[in-house]
C-alpha cells in the first residue's frame, strides 16, 4: 500500500530546510509588506493590525503544517484499538495516567466517541480510566498546541498541555471513585465487543510519511479558514481595542471571571483554530492568563455536541458528573494561574 | 461475490470511504455487494472502535480512516 517509495524520501530534508528559511524571513516580510509595499504610517492602528496579521497568519500556518505532519506520523503508531489493548485490565491511578497520555497521541474523532467508549468499557478498561482518555483526547490536540505555541509561546503551550493531562488524570480518577458504573446505559454491557483480528498495522516508513501527508491534507485543509479568520479578528483587536480594556472584565481582580469564562466556554463549540487567536489578543489587552486558559479549556475540552453524542451511552447523572468534575478541574487551573502569574 | 461492508454511524467520513470503495470495486470489475453497517452494537462486534471501517468478506481491513480508491484497489486485489 506504499503510496511513495523509499527513493523519494530525500525530498523531506530539503522541504524542511525550505520551511526553516521561509519561517526565518516572516518578520522582515511582514514589515516590508506593511511599511514598504503598502506604505503605511508607522504606529498607526491600521498598520499595527496589518503587520500583526501579515506576520502571524503565515507563521501559524507554517507551524501547523510542520506539527500536523509530525503528529500524523506519530499517530500512525497508535490506533484506538491498540490503545484499548494497552489499557485493558489496567489498575486505576497508573491506568489514569497512561490513558491521559495515550489520549494525546491516539487519533480521536468525537464522531466515533460512542463505539470507542463501548469498546473500552466492554474490554475491561475501568470507567474512570476510559474517562481520562475521553477528557485528554479532545483537549490536548495538535491544533490547539500549535496555535498556543505560535501565538503565546512555548511556556503557555507547555502549561496548557501539562494541566490538560493533569485534569484528565484527576477527573478520570475522581469519576472512578464516585462508583458511577451503574449510570452507564445498561445495553452497553450487553454489547459484545470482540477483540477481533485487526489488520496488521506494521507500516513501513514511506506509509507513515504518507499518513503524515494525509493528516496535513485533512486537518490543515479543514482548519485554515478558521485560523485566518481568527487571526484577522485578533489583529483588529490588537490594533483598535484600547490597552487594559479587558482588565476589568477578564482581569485578575475580577474573581468571578474564571467561573464566568468556564460557564461561557462549555456550550461554545468553536474549534481551537478560531478561538485561540482571539483569546490571545484579549490577553494582550489585560485579560488574566488563568482566566484565558480556563476559557480555552472549557471551549475545547468540554463540548456540547460531544456530551450529546455520549448521552447515548451515559445516563444523565454520569453526564452531569463528567461535566461537573472536568469543569471543576478547569476552574482550579484558572484560579491557580491567576494566583501564580 | 465480494462482500464489502462500511462500518460507521453515518458521518461524512463514512460516506467518503463508501464512495471510494465503490469506485475501487467498479474499477476492478468485481462482482460485489456493498452494505453500510450503522448499528453501534454491530460495529463493535467486529472489534472496531474507530470508524469508519472497511470490512471485506467478514475481515476488518481498514479502521479509523478514509483511504483512497487507489489504495482500496490494491487491498481488494490482494485478497
Amino acid at each position: 500500500m506504499a503510496v511513495m517509495d523509499w527513493k523519494s524520501l530525500w525530498k523531506w530534508p530539503a522541504a524542511l530546510l525550505l520551511w526553516v528559511a521561509v519561517y526565518a524571513y516572516l518578520g522582515p516580510f511582514a514589515g516590508w509588506l506593511t511599511y514598504g509595499a503598502l506604505a503605511m504610517r508607522r504606529g498607526s492602528r491600521l498598520a499595527s493590525a496589518v503587520e500583526f496579521f501579515a506576520f502571524e497568519t503565515p507563521k501559524v500556518l507554517l507551524l501547523l503544517l510542520l506539527v500536523v505532519f509530525g503528529v500524523g506520523i506519530v499517530r500512525s503508531f497508535f490506533t484506538p484499538e491498540r490503545t484499548r489493548r494497552i489499557l485493558a485490565g489496567r489498575r486505576e491511578s497508573a491506568g489514569n495516567v497512561l490513558a491521559a497520555l495515550l489520549g494525546t497521541v491516539t487519533p480521536f474523532c468525537s464522531c466515533s466517541a460512542v463505539p470507542l467508549f463501548i469498546g473500552f468499557v466492554t474490554a475491561g478498561v475501568p470507567l474512570g480510566v476510559t474517562f481520562s482518555f475521553l477528557v485528554s483526547a479532545p483537549m490536548v490536540n495538535e491544533v490547539a498546541v500549535v496555535l498556543l505555541l505560535g501565538l503565546f509561546g512555548w511556556k503557555v503551550a507547555a502549561i496548557y498541555t501539562g494541566t490538560g493531562v493533569a485534569i484528565a488524570v484527576a477527573s478520570g480518577w475522581t469519576i472512578g471513585r464516585l462508583r458511577l458504573e451503574g449510570h452507564v446505559e445498561d445495553w452497553v454491557f450487553r454489547t459484545h465487543a470482540a477483540d477481533a483480528e485487526l489488520p496488521d498495522e506494521r507500516l513501513a516508513w514511506p506509509d507513515r510519511v504518507a499518513a503524515g501527508r494525509q493528516a496535513v491534507r485533512d486537518i490543515v485543509g479543514k482548519v485554515w479558514p478558521y485560523v485566518v479568520a481568527g487571526i484577522a479578528v485578533g489583529a483588529a483587536i490588537h490594533g483598535y481595542v484600547p490597552e487594559n480594556f479587558m482588565a476589568s472584565l477578564m482581569g485578575k481582580s475580577a474573581w468571578w471571571s474564571v467561573p464566568a469564562a468556564v460557564a461561557l466556554g462549555i456550550p461554545m463549540y468553536s474549534n481551537a483554530a478560531g478561538i485561540i487567536p482571539i483569546v490571545q489578543a484579549l490577553l494582550d489587552k489585560g485579560a488574566a492568563l488563568g482566566t484565558v486558559l480556563a476559557f480555552m479549556m472549557a471551549v475545547i475540552g468540554l463540548s456540547l455536541p460531544e456530551t450529546v453524542i455520549l448521552r447515548k451511552v451515559l445516563k444523565p447523572t454520569l453526564i452531569a458528573a463528567f461535566i461537573g468534575v472536568v469543569g471543576t478541574g478547569i476552574l482550579a487551573v484558572g484560579y491557580l494561574f491567576n494566583v501564580l502569574f | 461475490m465480494k462482500k464489502l461492508q462500511i462500518l460507521g454511524t453515518g458521518c461524512a467520513k463514512c460516506e467518503m470511504l463508501a464512495k471510494h470503495t465503490e469506485e475501487a470495486a467498479q474499477a476492478l470489475g468485481l462482482a460485489y455487494e456493498l452494505t453500510k453497517v450503522t448499528d453501534i452494537a454491530q460495529i463493535t462486534s467486529f472489534g472496531v472502535i474507530s470508524t469508519p471501517a472497511l470490512v471485506v468478506d467478514g475481515k476488518v481491513k481498514v479502521t479509523g480512516k478514509v483511504i483512497s480508491a487507489e489504495a482500496i484497489k490494491t487491498l481488494l486485489s490482494e485478497c
